[in-house]
């Protein structure tokens, strides 16, 4: 693990006698972090207040090292700030803002207007950049939102739900985005969002807040390779030997009786290895359920909402569903 | 990069001094405000004054000239403070019309489509931001009020002379300050009902009736109390007050020079207090 982007340490915020966010520790180091938690979680104000919008009751944060209060000013010229709601000036065309927004981070006034060329070409607003902002739809309002945080080329890129109100393609475009800003390998990212697979799919590593805590933390690739995959089968026939020739193979295998059967497959294990398995016994499979853990269960048991009998045990097989009828 | 390449490049060029930021948003405001053509013409209507006065002090400063029309010169050669106080009596008129049309635009579309994290999110304070938004007006009103002033004042002296200059070179101060303390209450008024008011119409209306109802409602304590305190409810007869002191003259309202000048220190505080309530990256929603 390289260098922490950011680094909390002990970051509490209270508005009023409310404790938003408690004592957060913990540093992410991800070149794409996803922000993950249920409404009220605290996502947003921890981006509020790594941005220096909100005060911190106690406790600190740094980014690349920079402390978010006493190096504020320097800190947002690094960072660029995608926020959720609605965020433009109705009566300016893309153009005009983008560029007013670079030379509000400091980028001189030619500079600026031709980055605005440049960032609205590439988030695909090229043709519409001279219309009224106030005309745009709400993709186009995503996108243009987006390439004022990219104008002034931060190191950091903070998206609050980027692909809300989106519909597919649009959301794929900016998923795409989002990739390829991160595969440039010159820009950290923070994806705030409340959908799994937006963060899955961009994601290195994902923060999960519950209720203004850190409650799981975690690299997603790695988990990705520490998971096993789960299969479940039922099979009609004369079994005997085939649960040892899965076995002989890699799998863990445990017998329900009445033909179930319920494994963990190695990664290196093809699943036509079943059936061929099973068509060397003339054994016939009934049912054939795989699986392998994602983001989504990794958030629900951090969230633990759910009783923990009714998730996937990590390290056993899942339980099966009742026998079907002969 | 030219613009049909499109990748991500970052930006690695220089970049401008901070302290020269907040300036960019009245060159932005005012690209947008000259688009008004309403705005051009009452903008040039506001010279109207300066341009009749400046031709008053020359005609007075040449009596061969009244001479011809066989006037009275006596009755026009008068020019000390108390031409130039009518002069700020007049202009402050104009400015305050021309804040009723410029600032109600400033705050209140930031604030309507929440861009506001956007200019704070970035190197950009609320000072900067507060600072910029008051450049708008600030340079605009100077423009009408206390630049032309200071070329009438040049222009008298120069005619009459380096011994009516130095005997009145208080009327120049009195003409700047005066004039920057009127711009500087307009603003402060005009950016804080921009920031609650939202919508332009309304907050354009709102300026007014800040004035006209603070002169209605002072007229109507001043008759029914007796007194000549209700004035402080009217922002023109404060600041009229204010000018007359700075011109050495009698403001013939009743009002101490000290109560005009806590009236005005408390409307430039309360301003600044709204405006820091209102103008906030985020809203917290109690």
């Amino acid at each position: 693990m390289g260098e922490a982007v950011i680094q909390l340490d002990g970051l509490t915020v209270r508005f009023g006698k409310r404790e938003i966010l408690h004592q957060l520790t913990g540093a992410l180091a991800g070149r794409t972090i996803g922000l993950l938690g249920p409404n009220g979680a605290g996502k947003s104000t921890l981006i509020q207040t790594l941005l220096g919008f909100c005060p911190a009751s106690a406790g600190t944060a740094t980014i690349f090292g920079r402390d978010i209060h006493k190096q504020a000013r320097e800190l947002r010229t690094m960072v660029g700030y995608m926020p959720e709601n609605d965020a433009f000036i109705a009566d300016m065309t893309a153009v005009s803002f983008v560029r007013l927004m670079g030379e509000l981070s400091g980028l001189p006034s030619e500079a600026a207007l031709e980055r605005a060329h440049e960032v609205l070409f590439y988030v695909g607003l090229g043709e519409a950049r001279y219309r009224m902002l106030g005309t745009y739809s709400l993709g186009m309002k995503q996108l243009a939102k987006l390439a004022q945080a990219i104008v002034h080329g931060p190191r950091l890129l903070i998206l609050d739900e980027p692909t809300n109100g989106l519909d597919p393609p649009a959301r794929l475009r900016m998923i795409r985005l989002v990739k390829e800003m991160r595969d440039t390998g010159k820009m950290n990212l923070v994806v705030c969002s409340h959908l799994l697979r937006d963060v899955e799919e961009t994601c290195e590593e994902v923060l999960i807040l519950k209720a203004g805590r850190i409650v799981h933390y975690s690299n997603l690739e790695e988990e990705r390779k520490a998971n096993r995959r789960f299969v479940e089968m039922e099979t009609v026939g004369d079994d005997t030997g085939f649960a040892d020739a899965l076995t002989s193979k890699g799998c863990e295998c445990t017998s329900m009786g009445q033909g179930r059967l319920r494994m963990v497959v190695p990664v290196e294990f093809e699943m036509r290895e079943i059936y061929r398995l099973a068509a060397d016994r003339d054994l016939q499979l009934r049912r054939l359920h795989y699986r392998r853990d994602t983001l989504e269960d990794i958030f629900l048991k951090a969230m633990g909402d759910v009783p923990p009998e009714a998730l996937r045990p990590r390290n056993g097989p899942p339980p099966l569903p009742p026998a079907l009828p002969n | 990069m030219a613009v049909y390449k499109r990748t991500y490049v970052p930006y690695e060029g220089p970049r401008t001094p901070s302290w020269s930021r907040f300036l960019i948003l009245p060159r932005v405001s005012y690209e947008r405000l000259w688009q008004s053509r309403f705005l051009i013409m009452f903008f040039m209507a506001c010279f109207f004054y300066p341009i009749g006065l400046a031709a008053y002090i020359y005609i007075a400063n040449n009596l061969s000239i009244l001479e011809q029309f066989q006037r009275a010169a006596d009755q026009y050669v008068t020019l000390d403070a108390s031409v130039f106080l009518l002069y700020c009596s007049f202009q402050g008129g104009a400015a305050y019309l021309l804040t009723a049309f410029v600032g109600p635009s400033l705050v209140s579309p930031d604030l309507v489509n929440g861009a506001l994290p956007l200019y704070l999110g970035r190197p950009f304070s609320r000072v900067e931001y507060l600072l910029g938004k008051l450049s708008v007006l600030v340079f605009l009103l100077s423009t009408i009020t206390w630049i032309p002033g200071l070329i009438l004042f040049g222009i008298q002296g120069s005619l009459a002379g380096w011994a009516w200059t130095r005997d009145n070179l208080f009327i120049a101060g009195a003409l700047v300050a005066g004039m920057l303390l009127w711009i500087l209450v307009l603003s402060l008024i005009a950016l804080a009902v921009s920031a609650w008011v939202k919508w332009r119409v309304a907050a354009g209306a709102v300026l007014m009736a800040v004035f006209f109802a603070g002169a209605g409602f002072g007229g109507a304590v001043n008759q029914v109390l007796r007194t000549q305190q209700g004035y402080l409810l009217n922002i023109r007869q404060v600041i009229y007050t204010v000018w007359a002191g700075l011109f050495r003259t009698d403001p013939d309202n009743g009002l101490s020079l000290e109560s005009a000048w806590i009236t005005l220190g408390i409307v430039a505080v309360a301003c600044l207090w709204l405006l820091l309530r209102r103008v906030r990256a985020f809203e917290v929603i109690k």
